[in-house]
């Protein structure tokens, strides 16, 4: 498949208890499996079917994906900082592939 | 006609909302859902929810071939809110169900008008 690279957008620093929020987005085609090829045949579904961010460890935001989720699955959400930490993002897909990408965020 | 999908009906809908509150009909109000009113292209329409202490919140659109779109949860750390970018088949309705930490349900729901359908069709 061609590549598939998360991108988060995070910023370096807070203060704590400093609500922030996060965007991600990461490129992929999420077919649907209800598109049919020229043939006639469908084409097998594959999708990102899970998101989950955490901060050092505990969770903090997840989404179960379905396929009405838009190519490239693009989420915002917010979250609060209590302390310097490493935000890990991870993306299972419909194969078994994992992606992951993680932003430190230090409260100065 | 054959060869194109079957749409889900309200009643799958329906299903879905009922199998996420485990049979308890969603109470209204306390549910921000900002949808466009209309999305001249299907395949990306944008979608925001929030619902000041909701532990989950369910997306579903009521006129695509299967109507769940996504389920957000929310961690201590979170804030319950979430946007994203979802595909809508033709003009329907978007809901959002939203479960609060009480273990009770709010419910909100929208009208897309649909320009040109996201589902390859």
């Amino acid at each position: 498949m061609a590549s598939i690279k998360p991108r988060v957008k995070a910023p370096k620093t807070a203060s704590a208890g400093e609500v922030v929020s996060i965007k991600t987005l990461i490129s992929h085609p999420m077919e649907s499996g209800q598109r049919k090829d020229k043939d006639g045949a469908t084409i097998p579904r594959q999708i990102i079917n899970k998101f989950t961010a955490t901060f050092n460890g505990a969770m903090v935001f997840a989404c179960d994906l379905e396929p009405s989720v838009s190519a490239n699955p693009y989420f915002e959400f917010q979250m609060t900082v209590p302390e310097t930490g490493v935000l890990a993002f991870e993306w299972v897909d419909d194969d078994g592939s994992i992606y992951t990408d993680e932003k430190t965020i230090t409260v100065a | 006609a054959s060869g194109l999908p079957a749409f889900a009906t309200a009643d799958a809908a329906q299903e879905a909302v009922m199998a996420f509150t485990g049979g308890v009909a969603p109470g209204e109000g306390g549910v921000t859902l900002t949808t466009p009113e209309i999305a001249e292209n299907g395949g990306t329409v944008p979608v925001e929810v929030a619902a000041e202490g909701a532990a989950a919140i369910l997306v579903l659109a009521a006129g695509n071939p299967s109507p769940g779109v996504a389920t957000f949860h929310f961690g201590p750390l979170g804030v319950a809110m979430a946007s994203t970018r979802i595909r809508l088949a033709r003009t329907q309705d978007v809901i959002a169900v939203a479960k609060m930490s009480d273990g009770s349900f709010r419910q909100a729901s929208n009208t897309v008008k649909v320009t040109i359908g996201g589902c390859g069709g």
